[in-house]
């Protein structure tokens, strides 16, 4: 397969793909925790950090630029738990609020960045919408290089964050550092969504991170099944959605491989023995011709 | 007398509003106590702020002598049913094995000897056959009993449980007694928010009244009077006998299996 020979393919495939599996693993933490909808909000924040990074070092280097992008999603964050704490605001409110703020201050940067004399600014409106076909080796290894602690970290305090995941009172109440589990799990969010910027964009990206993990919930009752289900259909979708855009037409590869995940997810609602959709229709009619039957 | 929970000044202030205002408490230890009062009284407020899931405003909380932080593992906590989502995806078994997770230590997955004290637990509140069970399909009961049998996994010698009995079925009522009364057999102290008024002289030997201030606390005979019953629901006491006195008081039914 040509997807994995040539080596411009081999990049937007394989980067789609690590892209896919770490934003699908880490987002079951953030749907698990309720959170799906600050993953949204922290993914357009990055937007003004890309920008000031560029801005302030007037370079395209992917690690600057995303650098930039954490430092933004994790002030909006800090910035909303502020707010929701010492106001009277709810947190889907001020979720709104954040997002808009800084996204809006993110397209103000971004116009004003074009209009820079120099040439270098080229293609940073890519992390609007994403652009999977210029991604080089550098790439995938800036993926590696924040993925991979992040996913560590997991794997490490695996029994802690799932007790904190599903009881953090209990867990408190136990003695585990919740507060700190609970910066950690925000950074590692926020690690997942740098991941995708560049590939899926800022506005799609918590597509990647939400959806993986509402699929996977659908095929199993096992915390530990669901992560890796769910990386599984991250890495699935991003292949689909790279050789779907491959094809001729030149299809945006980002907004395709989020299509793609679309469609898994959809199917999964639909048809997961137990909890799908028709599964438990069909269930019923069953149920209800046995007893006609007899 | 050897008391198991000091609490002493416990304040906890919402905005500016005071939850709970200058409340000391202290429970004997192998007793079961309730904490009743109104909705809104800060019952759950005490809790949560006697286990530190809340910051007081003032106020110190000592277990079995020493400061709570020194204790934690004495402590058990069996929070509102309400509290987490049972559709997360993990098992029975799981859950009760999360109760050992304070001892677990870092880097280390919980093995057989959690799983076996989950079992055992399990046992206990008669739902191990429901060990392998995904959470999400029991009843309000069984996960009533499961969060019992994370308490218990923890074999803690404090145990507070928020509103156990909220909306559980008869089998579960009974067997949560059950469990309540082999603790307490055990020399071990329960402290439990309660709502049910009736049921407070027969399940409980002692009673705390709150609503907001301590209105009065210590065993039920001398304290769960008509009285207090006013002074803390502000007479709108339902269950008080037509001849003035309270009628769950002066008519106690004896337990069955006591």
């Amino acid at each position: 397969m040509e997807l994995f020979t040539d080596y411009t393919l081999r990049n937007v495939t394989l980067g789609s793909m690590l892209l896919g599996a770490i934003s699908g693993l880490l987002g079951c933490f953030a749907v698990l925790r309720r959170q799906a909808l600050l993953g949204d909000a922290m993914s357009h924040a990055a937007l003004p950090g890309i920008a000031l990074a560029f801005l302030l070092t007037g370079q395209r280097d992917p690690f600057t630029l995303l650098l930039g992008a954490a430092i933004a999603a994790l002030v909006a964050a800090l910035w909303l738990l502020a707010i929701v704490r010492t106001s009277r605001i709810k947190d889907d409110a001020a979720l709104a609020l954040i997002l808009a703020v800084f996204f809006g201050f993110g397209l103000v940067l971004l116009s004003y960045v074009q209009r820079q004399p120099t040439a270098a600014q080229a293609g940073l409106k890519s992390f609007l919408f994403g652009q999977a076909a210029a991604l080089v080796e550098r790439d995938l290894w800036a993926m590696l290089a924040i993925g991979g602690p992040a996913l560590a970290l997991i794997a490490i305090f695996w029994p802690q964050v799932k007790l904190i995941s599903f009881d953090p009172d209990v867990a408190r109440s136990l003695g585990l550092p919740v507060r700190r589990f609970e910066v950690l799990l925000t950074g590692v969010l926020v690690a997942a969504i740098v991941i995708g910027l560049q590939t899926v964009g800022v506005v799609l990206m918590s597509a990647m991170l939400i959806a993986p993990a509402v699929a996977a919930r659908q095929w199993t009752n096992r915390l530990e099944t669901m992560v890796l289900l769910a990386a599984g259909f991250g890495a699935l979708a991003a292949f689909i959605g790279a050789w779907i855009s491959a094809q001729g037409e030149r299809l945006a590869t980002g907004p395709v491989i989020v299509l793609a995940m679309s469609a898994l997810t959809a199917i999964s609602l639909l048809i997961a023995p137990e909890r799908g959709l028709l599964w438990r229709r069909w269930r019923l009619m069953r149920q209800w011709q046995i007893g006609n039957g007899e | 007398m050897a008391f198991a929970v000091e609490i002493e000044d416990l304040t906890v202030a919402y905005g500016d509003k005071p939850a709970l205002w200058d409340v000391d408490l202290r429970v004997p230890q192998g007793v079961l106590m309730a904490i009743v009062g109104p909705n809104g009284a800060g019952k759950t407020t005490l809790l949560k702020a006697t286990l530190g899931l809340i910051k007081p405003a003032a106020g110190s909380v000592r277990i079995h002598g020493q400061p709570y932080e020194q204790q934690r593992r004495l402590v058990a906590y069996v929070p509102q049913r309400s509290s987490v989502d049972w559709d997360f995806p993990t098992t029975v078994l799981d859950v009760v094995m999360m109760g050992r997770y304070g001892q677990l230590g870092w880097l280390r997955r919980p093995g057989r000897a959690e799983r076996e004290a989950a079992l055992a637990a399990l046992e206990q509140v008669q739902m191990a056959d429901f060990a392998h069970r995904q959470i999400g399909q029991l009843s309000g009961g069984q996960q009533q009993r499961v969060f019992l049998a994370r308490a218990l996994a923890q074999n803690a010698e404090v145990y507070f449980m928020d509103e156990p009995f909220q909306g559980v079925d008869a089998v579960t009522e009974r067997a949560i007694i059950h469990v309540l009364r082999k603790l307490r057999a055990a020399g071990k102290t329960v402290v439990v928010v309660h709502h049910d008024l009736q049921t407070v002289p027969e399940y409980f030997d002692q009673v705390a009244l709150i609503n907001v201030r301590r209105i009065a606390a210590g065993p039920v005979r001398e304290v769960f009077t008509e009285a207090n019953l006013r002074a803390t629901y502000g007479g709108r006491v339902a269950l008080l006998g037509a001849n003035g006195s309270a009628g769950a008081v002066t008519t106690p039914t004896p337990a069955p299996g006591d």
